[in-house]
């Protein structure tokens, strides 16, 4: 059955008009076991933006991800998607916002007993009162937009790990959300699908208005896709730098950070 | 919402007006009728109509797409798309699309059904022969060479098979001595015989039931663990990662786990058949059959060779839960459900093949007059 917040015109016209950040990420403390990875992160996401987290290994990226997904409860903060706290909703108010975002996760994280066409089939067939074969012709043009319409019926363990991840996008894509979260949507593929997939991530940020919130290391595909970058550290367990990747590239006052764009090695003594 | 207007141009053709918002939740309804009203006019072109669409998504763009794919090429046409839309309609292949690429593979016959099953079995009997022959020569390399066995990792192993199993072999052999002693002792009392239960608890924990029970036990527990654990490396490709660094998997993962079986085993069968026995003498003490009177005709009956007919059984038995579970360990296919398939197969075969040894043990003590 379909979900009781169907987009309405009200909703659609505030989603051509409205200029308030889709996401509010506000006072954010992660961690585990107590400790915390990152502290009094503040920052907001606007609608149809593309923003890249950056940082080093390990310095909570993909953490700050899960708890913008409200995979993970923070030790203090909030994150509003679309006006609603995530962190504190529950039951169907917690259905209906994550009925909003689509998450793409680094591993692909695709249901191994199902092909991949049934991968994307099942968030249709959840929230959705489509027909069966309506909803069939959407996952194979979701599958088909990743490259994948040979490999609808394949299970995940008959493809590769970069065909994995691509059909992990078009599930998280299935129901065409509002904030479409990628984690490492890159790594593990080649230039040419790499470069494809940044130029679909920008087409669906253009024309659909998406927003995206991407955690990846990949350079091009940074300098490609993002609108803005936030770049989070382990050592000031906040955001370090923020804004455009070519400014920060070549203007930012942090050595660090430019040595990040430039993949530069970090000197050692002879 | 979205809605559909149906109406005929001057010049003949079918015009599908279609506007508000095209998106999974509002288009079910103009869907089905988009389809009808096309299909209604075999003979003519059909114009669909998209200028007062405001928002069009990947569901609104497979509507259109669909609506396109009813008829032959170019005569179906969208006209009026808002071009942030006509984007995303012109990323399909119309054609391509409509049609299952991948389609589900042919179905087998019985006959074929029955060749695969049977190369299947036959595979898995030449692996287990082989698997055989592995373990053996690295269980005799481990007796000629014991400091080249992971002892930490055997410790480990021995605490997760045999401490922590206490309690569940603690559970079932108490009840089944209570219940093998409840269940005969009522129609033995009819005929004056309710000592003799003693008799039948003892040989039949110590020689069949005691070891039996216990590796059936082991075999749900320890070699589903096996099985779950060395499937697992194999799908995130540790196995592979032992392989290439020159460790011989078999002594690296099924040595230890052998070991600690035949450590363990044994001293749980012990621990069963004391524990059922004290179950049995508990509850013959509710048909006026002192504790001291069930120990003393339990010791006249049972002899050594009893007991050992029973306690040699356990090491077999120890051997055959751990190799099995890590066989189908080490033959787990690629994904989360292949895991689950190796460790089903690691409790059924494992149990299959306990009984089935257990039977050869009957028929050899028969032979042998044990």
């Amino acid at each position: 059955m379909a979900m009781a917040d169907k987009p309405t015109a009200a909703t659609a016209a505030k989603e051509a008009t409205d200029d308030a950040p889709i996401i509010r990420v506000r006072d954010l403390s992660v961690g585990y076991g107590g400790v915390a990875l990152l502290e009094h992160v503040t920052f907001d996401v606007r609608r149809g933006e593309i923003l890249v987290i950056l940082g080093g290994s390990g310095s909570g990226k993909s953490t700050l991800l899960k708890h913008m997904i409200g995979l993970d409860e923070p030790i203090a903060g909030s994150v509003l998607i679309d006006g609603d706290d995530i962190v504190t909703a529950t039951g169907d108010a917690r259905r209906a916002i994550l009925r909003r975002i689509g998450v793409m996760y680094q591993s692909g994280a695709l249901f191994g007993s199902m092909t991949l066409a049934e991968n994307v089939r099942l968030p249709l067939e959840e929230y959705t009162d489509l027909t069966s074969a309506e909803i069939e012709l959407i996952a194979r043009m979701k599958l088909s937009l990743v490259g994948l319409a040979l490999f609808t019926g394949h299970l995940p363990a008959e493809v590769s790990g970069g065909m994995q991840k691509r059909a992990a996008i078009a599930r998280a894509m299935a129901l065409d959300p509002m904030i479409l979260f990628l984690d490492e949507p890159s790594a593990g593929l080649d230039p040419i699908t790499s470069a494809e997939l940044d130029a679909l991530i920008k087409r669906l940020s253009r024309n659909l208005g998406v927003t995206f919130v991407v955690v990846t290391h990949e350079l091009p595909s940074i300098f490609s896709i993002a609108d803005r970058v936030i770049m989070i550290d382990r050592r000031t367990k906040g955001i370090i730098a923020e804004g455009d990747p070519r400014k920060l590239r070549d203007e930012s006052p942090d050595p660090w950070v430019r040595q990040f764009f430039n993949r530069e090695a970090t000197p050692v003594a002879a | 919402m979205a809605t559909l207007a149906i109406s005929d141009a001057a010049d003949g053709r079918r015009v599908l007006a279609l506007s508000g918002r095209l998106d999974a939740n509002s288009i079910r309804r103009v869907w089905a009728e988009g389809r009808q009203a096309i299909a209604a006019v075999p003979e003519r072109r059909v114009v669909v109509d998209a200028a007062n669409v405001d928002y069009c998504d990947g569901a609104g763009v497979a509507l259109l797409v669909d609506l396109i794919a009813q008829r032959k090429a170019g005569d179906v046409q969208v006209a009026n798309l808002a071009p942030k839309f006509e984007a995303l309609l012109q990323q399909f292949e119309v054609q391509e699309v409509e049609r299952d690429q991948d389609p589900p593979a042919r179905r087998r016959s019985g006959i074929e059904e029955v060749g695969v099953l049977a190369a299947g079995v036959a595979s898995d009997i030449r692996d287990q022969i082989v698997f055989v022959g592995e373990t053996t020569a690295a269980l005799g390399y481990a007796l000629l060479h014991p400091s080249t066995v992971r002892w930490k990792d055997v410790w480990r192993i021995c605490e997760q098979v045999g401490a922590n199993a206490l309690p569940i072999v603690a559970l079932i052999s108490f009840l089944l001595g209570v219940i093998l002693a409840f269940q005969s002792a009522i129609p033995m009392r009819r005929f004056g015989a309710e000592i003799f239960v003693a008799d039948l608890i003892g040989l039949a924990m110590l020689r069949e039931l005691g070891p039996l029970m216990t590796a059936i036990l082991l075999a749900g527990r320890s070699g589903a663990a096996f099985a779950a654990e060395i499937g697992t490396m194999t799908v995130n490709q540790e196995v592979d990662a032992l392989t290439t660094m020159g460790l011989d998997p078999v002594r690296f993962l099924v040595t230890p786990r052998i070991i600690a079986a035949l450590l363990m085993t044994p001293l749980l069968t012990l621990f069963a058949d004391l524990i059922s026995l004290l179950g049995g003498a508990m509850t013959l003490q509710s048909f006026s059959i002192p504790f001291v009177t069930f120990v003393h005709e339990v010791e006249a009956i049972v002899d050594y060779s009893d007991f050992m007919a029973g306690f040699v059984k356990s090491f077999v038995f120890a051997i055959l839960i751990a190799g099995i579970g890590c066989l189908r360990g080490l033959q787990t296919a690629a994904g989360a459900s292949a895991v689950g398939d190796a460790t089903t197969r690691a409790v059924v075969s494992g149990i299959v093949l306990l009984v089935a040894v257990d039977g050869m043990f009957a028929f050899l003590y028969y032979l042998l007059d044990i």
